[in-house]
Parts: C-alpha cells; structure tokens; sequence
C-alpha cells in the first residue's frame, strides 16, 4: 500500500480523516444544542438563527472561508481573543481546516438533528417527568436515545462534507502540504501540475472509497439502532 | 381530617372550560364521564403536564398546586404515578429498563414498592429482557402500571388503561388493577366512561359532565341513584351491594350472601364463608311487585320500600326508581306505563324480584 501512494499523497489522507473527524465531533455538540434550540424553543430571533446556521449552505464557499478568514485570523478579533487566552492559532493550521470544513457541515448536522428531534413523540417525554425525571434527565434518556439515528445521519452527512470540503478551507487556511493540504486541495494540486493526472486518480480513488466505506457504516449502525427502538 | 385527594381547579382550553371542584378519600377514585367531558384534560392538571388558570390541588396534605399562593409543582416533583390510555413506554429500554426508569429518580429514603411484589402483582417476571415492541397490548399495559408503581408514587392516576384492549384483554388486567386497589396502599385516581369498570374497581366516584364535577360520593350511594341521568340511564346501570359469603349450598351449587338489603342467592363461590365480595344487580334485571309473590321461580326478592322515581328520559319509556331496602339502595328500571298502572309513588312498599345477580371481584 505504502509504496501505491507517495508520503505526501498519505499525508494528505490522513490529514483529511483528522480534519473531518475532528470537524464532526467538535461540532456535534453544537449541533445538537442549536438542533434543539430550532426544534423545541420559542424565542426571539428564532428564524433568524436558523438561517444564520443554513447561511453556510448557500453562501458560496470561498465566501464562507474569507469570513473566516477576517473573523478567525490571527488578527481578526476573535482570532485575535482565542490566541491572546488560549494561545490557539486556527489560520493556516489543520485546525483552522477542521473549524471550515465544521462550519460547512453544520447546516446538514443540525438539519437531520432537528428533523429527528421533531419527530420524537412528546408524551414519552411527559411520561419520563411524571416519572421524575426533570427536563435534563429527560432530554438526555429519552430525548436523546430516540433520534440517535437522525444524530448518526447528520454526523456522517457532515463528514461527508468535511472530507469534501475546499473552498473554504483553501480560502481560510490555504494549501499547505503536511499542515492543511486536505484531499480535494491536493487533488487540485495535482491536476495544476503536468504528469499530475495519476495522483489526482490514485486519490480520487481513495475519496471515493472513504466516502462509500462511511456511508456503508452509517447503513449498518442505522440497523442496529432502529432494532433496538423498534417502534411501539 | 384531611382527604387524601382534594382538587379545585378552573382552566379554559378553546371553548371549553373545565371547573372541577371535589374531594376523595377513596382508594379508588373514579373520574366517570362521557369522552369530552374533560376528564382526561382533569388527570393532565392533577399530574402537572398541564397548567390550569386557578386552582388548588392537594394529595394526603401535600400542596401541589395553588394558584392563589404562587404554588405549583413541576411534575417531576410531584410524585405521581400516571399510567397512560397508550401504555407510552419507552421503546429504545427493555422491560427491566423501563421498570426502573422511575427508581433512578425518586427519593432512595421512600420504602416503595418491592420489584419482587410489583413483578408478581401483574404477571411480568417473565417479560424483562423484552423490548416494549415486542409486547401485546395487555403486557404493554400491565408494564406501565408497574412503571408508575415502581416509581414510588404518592398516587396513582390511570388514564382509561384499558380503552384501547379488547374485552378478553380487559378481563385479563382487571383483575391485577383489583390487587392494585386491595394490596398496595396508593390511592389512585381511575379514569373511565364504562359503568361496569367504574361499579367493579371504584370506592369513590366523581362525576364529570361538561366540564364540570356534578356529583361525587361512594360509588355505591351513587350508582343506586335513579336521578343521575349519565349513570343511571346507562343500559348497565345498576346497583352496587356489599356482600359477605354467610354459607353454601353445595346441594344446590348454591352460596348465600348477606348483604345490607337481605340475603341473596348466587351461583356457588369457591371462596370461605365471612369473604367480602361485592355484587352487581342491574337495573334491568329488577321486577317490581306490589305483594309478595307466590310461585314464582326467582329466587332472589327483596322487599323495601321507594325512596326516589326518576323521571322519564325524553325519546324514550323506561325510568329508574330507587328502593330503599333495609337501608341499602336498589336501582330498577321499568317502563313509566308500568310505573303509571301499579301507582307507584315514594314510601310505597314494594317487592324487588331480582332475575340475576353479578358478583364483582375474587
């Protein structure tokens, strides 16, 4: 296998799994949180906050990725704050990569969240408080169990999408091989250089192989959970 | 002294208004009414899944909502067991799961009900590695009033448990809700349109009718009333009577019973003599005759006098008279045009000729 991919083509794979990983659990929190903010609250600026988070979807990437690049840079003012109290630098890091590629994806997060969280029948949730178990229990036994799968979809969607991730990510944190250079940015690499089409296919092939492997493992876990909540 | 179950409360939803205003200190309490007439809406306020305008709800003493002081407990404080129409357990827990869902939260000082008990009570023992899916109806049923029991509840409320079984399901869990009533001290609050439920399982009844509580009393005092149309023009109707079993007649496959009106003859009962039963006498099934009868093949005739001639139900022939006999009501039914010719009026003395006789419970 070692000798099929040249050390910067691995290293562009690995990086990439590391970013969408990263990107996916980092922001599964989030998610959940604003999934249920959309699905249960009743606030003020409610629909302004749901296109807030859909705003990533339809804003053209490079777009999303210079407004991370003024926000989040070392000079943008909360680039600027993470680094002066946490030391944490995000422009042209692999971090910096995972924080684009988590901003893309959460628009499809929190919409198969949300979806799940909706469909969940609210009478087991009273029968959980009559129970005893106050709003934070119930969330977190009965809320929460009931749309794993809708949690499972959004987390493979938004891995999906980290791992193909490159406008914003190319715009914010460029394309620096070992450091940020992801799949799609060192297929792009290679289709700018001559003799370059091999990589670019050697590559591909893998993106496509992860891509399936993740959607395969989304279909299994689905199963398995939808036997154990078989519904009443 | 204070009554274990003590409701006033009023709460507008759309157009109807709920104004329910009773105390119980029954072990069973039964919330009867036609649908629509707010009792499940009535069980939502007492269990705190519904906030009403004003009120006041108090349980063995304990406030748990009183709108006039700014109280209201939060339903997970109130410690009150609620067994749904739809069973509602959790599908992604197991039996065992669900049964102690409750357990995790309620006080671990409380003595609640041993597993052992609850497990033998209704018959589940054997289902608790099963998921809720994989239950029938009845099994669905019996594992949500374990639920509720588990949870150590100052009460329990029970939405028309048996609404959505069929008849042979319903036989199969009155019987545990019986034990439920006679063997664990919780009161519970039993909400039902089903004359013959309510006359088997309740101590207590509260009826409700449009929104409001219209009478409430023991059941037997009660469903011996010919002046309360939604009991007494039911086709069940009927009157219920304390029974004791005073002895057998094995040459007969007879047992007698005594009972506050005079003795009665039921098919034999396996139980000792002195058990306490209850026993059903449909209104139906009473013949009304000015003197004693003479070859005649009932065996049941108990005398008494008229207490009460109800009035004749629009669109239709018959009404309902309560005897008074030795003190114990009896509800009969016959036409008016019968009640006309044998010149029936209050304080005359009648003979109650009983065609057949229910008995309720073990």
């Amino acid at each position: 296998m070692s000798d099929w991919l040249s050390p910067e083509e691995w290293t562009a794979v690995r990086l990439s799994l590391l970013v969408a990983t990263t990107a996916m659990l980092a922001s599964l929190p989030f998610g959940i949180a604003t999934a249920w903010l959309l699905a249960r609250g009743r606030f003020w600026g409610k629909s302004l906050l749901d296109a807030l988070v859909h705003l990533p979807l339809i804003l053209p990437p490079v777009v999303t990725g210079y407004l991370l690049l003024i926000g989040f840079g070392r000079r943008g003012p909360i680039g600027q704050w993470l680094y002066d109290w946490f030391g944490i630098v995000l422009s042209f890091r692999w971090t910096g990569a995972a924080l684009a590629c988590a901003v893309m994806g959460f628009p499809l997060l929190v919409r198969a969240i949300r979806l799940s969280i909706e469909a969940v029948d609210r009478k087991l949730e009273d029968a959980a408080g009559t129970l005893g178990a106050n709003p934070f229990w119930v969330f977190l036994t009965v809320t929460l169990p009931l749309c794993l799968p809708g949690i499972l979809a959004g987390m493979i969607l938004c891995f999906a999408k980290a791992m193909g991730e490159f406008g914003a990510t190319i715009t914010f944190v460029s394309n620096i091989p070992g450091e940020t250079q992801t799949l799609p940015s060192a297929i792009y690499t290679f289709t700018q250089v001559p003799n370059g089409d091999a990589g670019a296919l050697r590559l591909t092939l893998i993106s496509i192989a992860i891509s399936v492997a993740a959607l395969f493992a989304s279909e299994v876990l689905a199963r398995v959970i939808g036997k154990r909540i078989a519904v009443e | 002294m204070t009554n274990a179950i003590e409701i006033a409360v009023s709460h507008q939803l759309g157009a109807f208004r709920l104004a329910a205003d009773f105390t119980s200190d029954g072990r069973l309490t039964a919330l009867f009414g036609r649908s629509g007439s707010g009792k499940t809406s009535l069980v939502n306020i007492i269990a705190g899944l519904t906030r009403p305008e004003r009120g006041r709800i108090a349980i063995d003493g304990q406030v748990l909502l009183d709108s006039e002081r700014g109280i209201f407990v939060p339903k997970h404080r109130r410690r009150i067991g609620y067994v749904f129409q739809e069973a509602r357990l959790f599908p992604h827990l197991t039996v065992r799961q669900n049964l102690l869902y409750g357990q995790w939260f309620a006080p671990k000082a409380d003595v609640g009900s041993n597993i052992g008990d609850v497990l033998d009570l209704l018959g589940i023992g054997h289902l608790l590695q099963r998921h809720p899916g994989r239950l029938s109806g009845g099994e669905k049923q019996r594992v949500a009033i374990g639920r509720a029991l588990l949870a150590k509840p100052r009460l329990l409320l029970m939405d028309e448990p048996l609404a959505s079984l069929d008849e042979a399901r319903k036989a199969e869990i009155l019987p545990y809700i019986e034990r439920l009533r006679d063997a664990f001290g919780i009161p519970i609050v039993y909400v039902s349109h089903s004359v013959a439920e309510v006359a088997r399982l309740a101590s207590n009844l509260v009826l409700l009718d449009q929104g409001r509580a219209i009478a409430s009393g023991s059941t037997i005092d009660l469903m011996s009333r010919p002046d309360v149309p939604i009991l007494s023009a039911a086709p069940e109707a009927g009157s219920v009577l304390d029974a004791r079993i005073l002895r057998h007649e094995p040459e007969h496959g007879l047992s007698i019973l005594e009972t506050q009106a005079g003795q009665v003859q039921v098919p034999h009962r396996a139980q000792a003599l002195g058990s306490r039963l209850r026993v059903r006498i449909l209104a139906s099934d009473v013949l009304i005759s000015l003197k004693p009868l003479d070859g005649i093949s009932a065996l049941n005739v108990l005398s008494g006098t008229i207490a009460e001639i109800g009035a004749r139900r629009s669109g239709g022939s018959a009404l309902e008279i309560g005897i008074d006999c030795n003190g114990a009501s009896l509800l009969a039914r016959l036409t008016s045009k019968s009640a006309e010719h044998l010149r029936l009026a209050p304080g005359n003395r009648v003979y109650a000729v009983i065609k057949s006789v229910s008995i309720d419970g073990q």
